[in-house]
């Protein structure tokens, strides 16, 4: 009775239901990819003319379509190969949440234009 | 009194979309620490949950409604290049900024960083809204998860806060203006 009552207790750390915390932790980490993923097109486009045509989407809004569109492009990628992989799972937050406050963190730099020319 | 057309997008984008979202922000924010910092086992609580979450998606809302009419209404116009040869450069904000190293910083740090950072805010609020739609109350027992959510929020009012700012310096400026005129009242 005890044994199988331990066993239930490992299944649900392994799949931790409807409450699991994988599902927001993906959220969150595809929050800090996106906004990364934002930060790092901006300089590129930046810092080389190739990359900068390449983001011309819209003539009107000129490289800034691209950057955005790209940056959610890859935000929505990312939450949704994330949350497949995690929704139903207990997984160690600290890396996960670690990664996802250094990315947002490095966007905030690459965002802040006298750092980006710096660079 | 009259407004042109562009000047009307521009104040639905920054007084309408962009003001709402940062009065709605501190709201959010003094909601998500009330309601996570102190176990609350009241009648009301399943009313409450519903109305954080249609608060934060009106909130996501309006922060995607801000960057898209910014970025693909109102940018165009600011970036407009002017026919050679053009003296007056009141229909060109860029280029009036840029035109004087008195307002040039106006462009090069404040729509600079502006154009960008304001993208944070949507993204970040879009996750806190998913997050507290998929948890509710259960996010109490998620600790970490939580704070990370207030974290990406405090960021987003502050990415919003950097894109008010300097759209209303930009503004005040060298002004987007144009278009068709609106007239709002006749003359006194």
């Amino acid at each position: 009775m005890q044994d199988s009552g331990l066993r239930i207790h490992l299944a649900a750390s392994a799949t931790g239901g409807e409450n699991a915390n994988g599902a927001g932790a993906a959220a969150v980490l595809a929050a800090g990819i996106g906004c990364f993923v934002l930060g790092a097109l901006a300089v590129l486009a930046d810092k080389s003319t190739a990359v900068k045509n390449r983001m011309i989407f819209s003539r009107p809004t000129g490289p800034l379509s691209g950057v955005t569109t790209l940056a959610i492009a890859a935000w929505l990628l990312a939450w949704m190969v994330l949350h497949l992989c995690w929704r139903r799972k207990e997984i160690a937050l600290g890396p996960a949440l670690g990664a996802a406050f250094v990315l947002l963190a490095l966007s905030l730099l690459l965002a802040f234009p006298p750092l980006a020319d710096w660079l | 009194m009259e407004i042109t057309t562009r000047g009307l997008w521009t104040l639905i984008h920054g007084m309408g979309f962009g003001g709402l979202y940062l009065l709605a922000g501190s709201g959010a924010l003094v909601e998500l620490y009330r309601r996570y910092g102190n176990r609350v086992n009241s009648s009301g609580a399943d009313q409450s949950d519903r109305f954080l979450r249609v608060y934060l998606i009106a909130m996501a809302a309006l922060a995607w409604l801000a960057v898209l009419t910014g970025t693909y209404i109102i940018y165009p116009w600011y970036r407009a290049t002017p026919p050679a040869g053009t003296v007056d450069l009141h229909g060109f904000p860029q280029r009036l900024l840029m035109a004087s190293p008195q307002t040039v910083g106006w462009h090069a740090l404040g729509m600079e960083w502006k154009e960008h950072v304001a993208w944070l805010a949507p993204i970040a609020v879009t996750m806190a809204a998913a997050v507290v739609g998929q948890y509710g109350r259960g996010l109490q027992e998620h600790k970490a998860l939580r704070r990370a959510v207030i974290c990406f929020l405090w960021v987003s009012l502050a990415a919003a806060g950097v894109a008010g700012f300097f759209g209303a310096m930009l503004n005040k400026n060298a002004p987007v203006e144009g278009g068709a005129t609106i007239r709002l009242t006749a003359g006194g």
